[in-house]
């Protein structure tokens, strides 16, 4: 799928989201934990987008971010309403209506299917509260709405009586699914969707969201650590380390033609399934800052083999290098110069 | 290669009592542990990987039982059946933390919140050496210098909050490699870190592996773990071993419908999106309520009358054994195609 000519849904510019540390007897702030630190990205229409990065880098807050379940602290999230919507709008200055339209429009699986369903609502229930919320009050128009979509994930229509103890995790992460796909969003946060699933299961999950995503024209934004998975999945590939982004690309561009050095150490540390294949694994020494002081200049040089002097004093920014004749946007000093090209 | 068994397991059967209901967890596996070699156990949650470990380690739950089949510890002054040994006795509490070892899958926890890294690491060593204090500090000194920790000097007095996931996870190791066992069982050592961390154990592992000639035991779920780390592989699923053999043999011409059924679902790093993926249909049966005979076999696409009979276990190749009344035919399926692809 080519990303060229296509319309931006949600165009993220310097978002910033930062924890306050609260200490002392009055509980001043002391602190902040910079979670999403800078963040420009821009989302297409109809694309899914991988973001990648090992605990901690702020994945999560920033799909939360996107979602409103966390307050973004600085910058600007233009969200594309379209015409009967009113056009983009910023989303972190949304009227209580718009804010409403948002949260029918974008939609959120979380990483936990034993913990994001009430356990003691039958499916039904926790299923019917969104629907009621956006005005459809019939009970048996719900019924029916409700029953569609759990045929849609390949669930039976009885299970909407039943309770979230009855299900596998695998099926509870379905549900998951339907709950956010009942009000019909265009845009659908997967945060760590199937990585608490078996791998028999895990399969079945990303058939199924692939297949909705060819049925209902959806925008994923699919978080998750687990790269093979993201490889599968996605269109684009977004790499995070302490809040930043530091490398974005096609998904091939970031396998074929890995620029920064933290992508290629993370690549390299992932186990691969053939046993003929012993490859030489990078292995980074000590583990990711502390994100309440990030290092200075580059966040990864502490860690860095290819560390160079300006590394240390100077923040590298993402910059849009052209490799292969594919835009590749990269955050690193190796790459001042331009970009080397391979023969 | 000579190949010296250290432990041997055979037809060991446990199972968990629960309000007039009986789960037989492990029904009937067999395996040995080499000198010098890693046995990676894999299978899917509710498997039975960690029970094996426990029994091994005679930490099963208190309404456990080890009912039939015998756990040999090949001691180098006479063998040992630890399944005989009184859970709590003094023999066991003798082998256990000094002859045989065991890392946790979370170390947080695993460790005593409340005393320092130091102490919980010399405890091991005050009940399994006759080193006094000053010697058992030094020697924990060593052993967090050996795991790679930096500053070891302050880090022996922190407490377990004070670390991180990775640095908590080195000093689990670092307990148990503290008397140098013969047998390190390792419960999914790596789940709960990230994959630049788990590559820094898993270089740690294999370093210790080589320099002491232990036995490793490493239970997953990680088929990327198992092809890196491995040289003999276990599958299970539903408390029997399906298939075991040396990692080559089983990854590359997996005879159980289930490995190789388990190989096609998971997606491979640098195959993209051209990869078919194939979930396996259906989820793992209610373990209080099994299907008769072979346990996959409402999963299976190769299913036949015979299947309602547990297959016994038969060898495929030298040093491969399968349990599966179809093993010619998977067997056949998987090398035919594999030579297809070639051409």
């Amino acid at each position: 799928m080519s990303v060229a000519n296509k319309e931006i849904l949600l165009e993220l510019r310097g978002v910033k989201t930062f924890f306050p540390i609260r200490s002392g007897f009055f509980n001043k702030i002391t602190d902040h934990v910079k979670a999403v630190n800078d963040i420009d990205l821009d989302i297409y229409r109809g694309e899914t987008l991988g973001l990648v990065g090992e605990s901690g880098c702020g994945k999560t807050t920033l799909g939360k971010s996107i979602i409103q379940l966390v307050h973004a602290t600085d910058g600007t999230m233009m969200y594309d309403f379209g015409e009967s919507g009113g056009g983009k709008k910023d989303l972190r200055k949304l009227s209580k209506e718009d804010e409403q339209m948002l949260h029918k429009r974008a939609q959120i699986v979380f990483q936990d299917p034993y913990s994001s369903l009430n356990p003691s609502f039958t499916i039904f229930q926790s299923l019917a509260d969104p629907l009621r919320h956006f005005g459809v009050k019939d009970k048996e128009e719900q019924r029916k709405i409700i029953g569609d979509i759990l045929e849609a994930v390949n669930m039976r229509r009885e299970y909407m009586d039943r309770y979230p103890h009855e299900f596998s995790g695998g099926q509870r992460q379905r549900i998951g699914i339907a709950r956010a796909l009942c009000v019909n969003p265009e845009m659908v946060v997967c945060d760590e969707a199937v990585s608490a699933l078996d791998v028999s299961i895990q399969a079945q999950v990303l058939n199924l969201l692939m297949k909705l995503k060819e049925e209902r024209n959806l925008t994923y934004i699919f978080i998750t650590h687990n790269l093979s998975v993201v490889e599968y999945i996605s269109d684009r590939i977004a790499v995070m380390y302490l809040g930043k982004i530091v490398e974005l690309a096609d998904t091939e561009q970031i396998f074929d033609n890995t620029m920064h050095p933290y992508t290629e150490a993370l690549l390299s540390a992932i186990p691969i399934v053939d046993p003929d294949h012993k490859h030489s694994r990078i292995v980074l020494e000590g583990d990711v800052p502390n994100p309440v002081r990030p290092p200075d200049g580059c966040l990864f040089h502490p860690r860095c083999k290819k560390c160079m002097e300006i590394c240390k004093k100077e923040r590298p920014k993402l910059i849009k290098h052209t490799v292969e004749g594919k835009d590749h946007f990269c955050a690193c000093h190796l790459y001042d110069n331009g970009v080397a090209q391979k023969g | 290669m000579q190949q010296q068994a250290i432990i041997t397991v055979k037809d060991l059967r446990t199972y968990f009592y629960s309000d007039k209901r009986c789960n037989k967890v492990l029904n009937g596996i067999s395996f040995e542990l080499y000198k010098g070699r890693t046995l990676c156990v894999v299978g899917e949650s509710g498997c039975g990987k960690s029970v094996t470990a426990s029994s091994i380690m005679q930490l099963l739950p208190k309404l456990s039982r080890i009912e039939s089949g015998s756990i040999t510890y090949h001691a180098p002054d006479g063998d040992i059946r630890i399944d005989l040994l009184e859970r709590n006795g003094k023999e066991m509490r003798s082998l256990r933390g000094a002859d045989i070892a065991m890392i946790f899958q979370d170390p947080m926890t695993a460790l005593n919140p409340v005393y320092t890294i130091g102490y919980q690491i010399g405890e091991n060593l005050k009940y399994h050496t006759t080193l006094d204090k000053e010697a058992r500090r030094a020697r924990t000194l060593e052993l967090l210098t050996q795991m790679g920790i930096s500053t070891p000097e302050k880090r022996i007095d922190q407490y377990p909050h004070e670390f991180s996931g990775g640095m908590r996870q080195r000093a689990m190791i670092a307990m148990a490699m503290s008397c140098n066992p013969k047998v390190l069982i390792a419960d999914e050592p790596t789940t709960a870190l990230d994959v630049t961390i788990q590559a820094q154990i898993f270089e740690l592992m294999e370093k210790l592996k080589t320099e002491h000639d232990t036995a490793v035991m490493l239970i997953t779920h990680d088929m990327g773990v198992v092809s890196e780390l491995a040289d003999d592989v276990a599958v299970m699923y539903m408390g029997n071993i399906v298939e075991r053999g040396s990692v080559k043999e089983v990854l590359k011409h997996p005879a159980h419908p289930y490995t190789s059924a388990l190989l096609r679902s998971i997606p491979v790093l640098h195959k993209g999106k051209n990869q078919n993926l194939q979930p396996i249909r259906g989820s793992t049966p209610d373990p209080y309520d099994r299907p008769k005979g072979c346990q996959f076999g409402p999963r299976c696409d190769f299913f036949c009358e015979k299947c309602n009979e547990m297959p016994p276990e038969s060898p495929v190749c030298a040093g491969h054994s399968v349990r599966c009344w179809n093993a010619d035919q998977v067997y056949g399926s998987v090398a035919k195609a594999g030579s297809e692809s070639e051409r």
